[in-house]
């Protein structure tokens, strides 16, 4: 049977596919939480959660149901239907960038090939057709998260969540460019947007475009700080800025609205890790089976995020300005040409 | 400006394998020192209270939380017939037992005192003898 030229096991496949992937990033982002208060925890000369469950690994489903039996409050003075559209907003986008990550090799079932990426789909010879703009999309879908946070920041009718929603716009509008002009040194090198081809291009470890050249070298590392940047995690978290902001664009959510917001910042940030692991770590590439070496690789980049946040104060608004646009920006665009004369170069 | 920032990255690094210094409260009980003010106790010899019922505890507790009411015993001895700390208004100063003329009165290591209700922090004469 075919549905549209393709065989019906295709569309069985995508849909396991969504749902693999959609249950990992929201089991991984449930267990970050717990994660994130264990690494600071110990980082910090502490235990971290320890009394719910084993180990306190019961942890995510108490704040869960707690979270969810908590009252619902809207202010009276809140614009409603943006308020309630806003965490919708802020998180859709932050789980649909997931759709063009490869997450694994092509693997064989029933003498179809099929490979682990969800927008994609492999002919009988194993070549893999995915989206062709995969990077543009995944940065598209990453300046749509901003619309959330401004969104609830405007709506909420306060004014410390409105500062939160201006400090976000302007921290990720600055962060995007120098983010986009990281990424250019991995185009120039791989001669594609597709993600599938990116990461077949980084088998090996020196084939990682993290170890290419020393320009791409760099480029990752500011690529992943400015990614860090635009997910708000420490240390460039001022929309939220507990300490000036009360709890910045989120001050007036409540219950599940709040989760949400809170899913979403940690589905950012396994995006993020997972998005910075293909253009740089060789994504699903390495001596384990593919899908494991995705995983441990994201693994690795989401504790370097926690460990990132136990160390380092926040920026203040000034100096996360001023690198955005005075160093970063600036950096980028001497290692697009820095990278141009390498790869002339040594062809 | 970068090595600085390594440095700390190194710092929270060793810090992570570190034994935590957390103490498991309710399962584990701090080390308290030996002359800790807690809960007062009534020594006790010979099978009772050594107290004389003296009044210079209440006479000079600033809270004024102890309430002592003297009786007479078979060997016509002056005893406390009532002896009553009012926890919840006493502040630990320790000056009652500085003022026991007999080495009647005397604090313990224990500190978990919360309860219930407002009359359980009367602590009555029984509750105050001297566990041994």
């Amino acid at each position: 049977m075919e549905i549209m030229g393709l065989p019906l096991i295709y569309y069985g496949a995508m849909i396991l596919k969504v749902l693999l992937a959609f249950v990992f990033v929201l089991l991984t982002v449930a267990y970050a939480t717990y994660a994130e208060r264990k690494i600071i925890g110990h980082m910090q000369v502490r235990v971290g959660p320890n009394r719910v469950g084993p180990m306190g690994l019961l942890q995510p489903i108490a704040d869960g149901i707690k979270l969810f039996f908590k009252e619902e409050i809207i202010p009276s003075e809140a614009s409603k239907f943006a308020f309630l559209l806003a965490p919708l907003v802020a998180l859709i986008p932050a789980f649909i960038s997931f759709a063009v990550i490869p997450f694994g090799d092509v693997i064989e079932i029933a003498g179809y090939k099929i490979p682990l990426q969800i927008a994609a789909f492999a002919d009988n010879a194993g070549t893999v057709f995915d989206l062709n703009i995969g990077v543009l999309y995944i940065l598209a879908m990453a300046s749509l998260g901003v619309y959330g946070i401004v969104l609830a920041g405007w709506s909420s009718n306060s004014k410390y969540s409105l500062l939160g929603g201006l400090r976000s716009s302007a921290q990720m509008i600055s962060y995007e460019l120098a983010a986009g002009l990281a990424i250019v040194c991995v185009f120039m090198v791989s001669q594609s947007l597709s993600l599938h081809a990116i990461v077949a291009d980084q088998a090996g470890l020196f084939g990682w475009y993290l170890f290419r050249n020393p320009f791409t070298f760099l480029a990752g590392i500011i690529f992943f700080i400015c990614s860090l940047a635009e997910i708000n995690r420490t240390p460039f978290d001022l929309p939220e800025a507990e300490t000036e902001l009360v709890s910045g664009f989120c001050t007036e959510y409540s219950s599940m609205k709040y989760a949400m917001f809170f899913m979403a910042e940690y589905a950012n940030m396994v995006t993020v890790c997972a998005v910075t692991t293909t253009l740089f770590l060789g994504g699903w590439q390495g001596p384990l089976p593919s899908v494991l070496n995705f995983i441990a690789k994201v693994y690795f980049l989401m504790f370097v995020c926690m460990w990132i946040r136990a160390t380092y104060p926040r920026y203040r608004y000034d100096q996360l300005m001023k690198l955005g646009w005075k160093v970063f920006l600036p950096s980028t665009l001497f290692l697009i040409v820095g990278n141009a004369i390498w790869i002339t170069l040594f062809k | 400006m970068i090595v600085p920032l390594i440095k700390g990255l190194q710092i929270t690094l060793k810090h992570l394998f570190k034994k935590p210094i957390t103490l498991m409260y309710p399962e584990e009980k701090p080390d308290v020192a030996p002359n800790f003010r807690g809960l007062h106790a009534l020594k006790v010899s010979h099978n009772k209270a050594k107290c004389v019922a003296c009044y210079l505890c209440p006479t000079v507790c600033p809270a004024k939380c102890i309430t002592v009411e003297a009786g007479e015993d078979a060997n016509h001895d002056k005893y406390a017939a009532k002896y009553e700390i009012d926890m919840l208004r006493c502040i630990f100063c320790g000056y009652c037992v500085e003022a026991c003329p007999v080495d009647a009165l005397g604090m313990t290591q224990t500190f978990e005192l919360a309860n219930y209700k407002r009359s359980d922090f009367v602590f009555t004469k029984e509750r105050l003898l001297e566990k041994k």
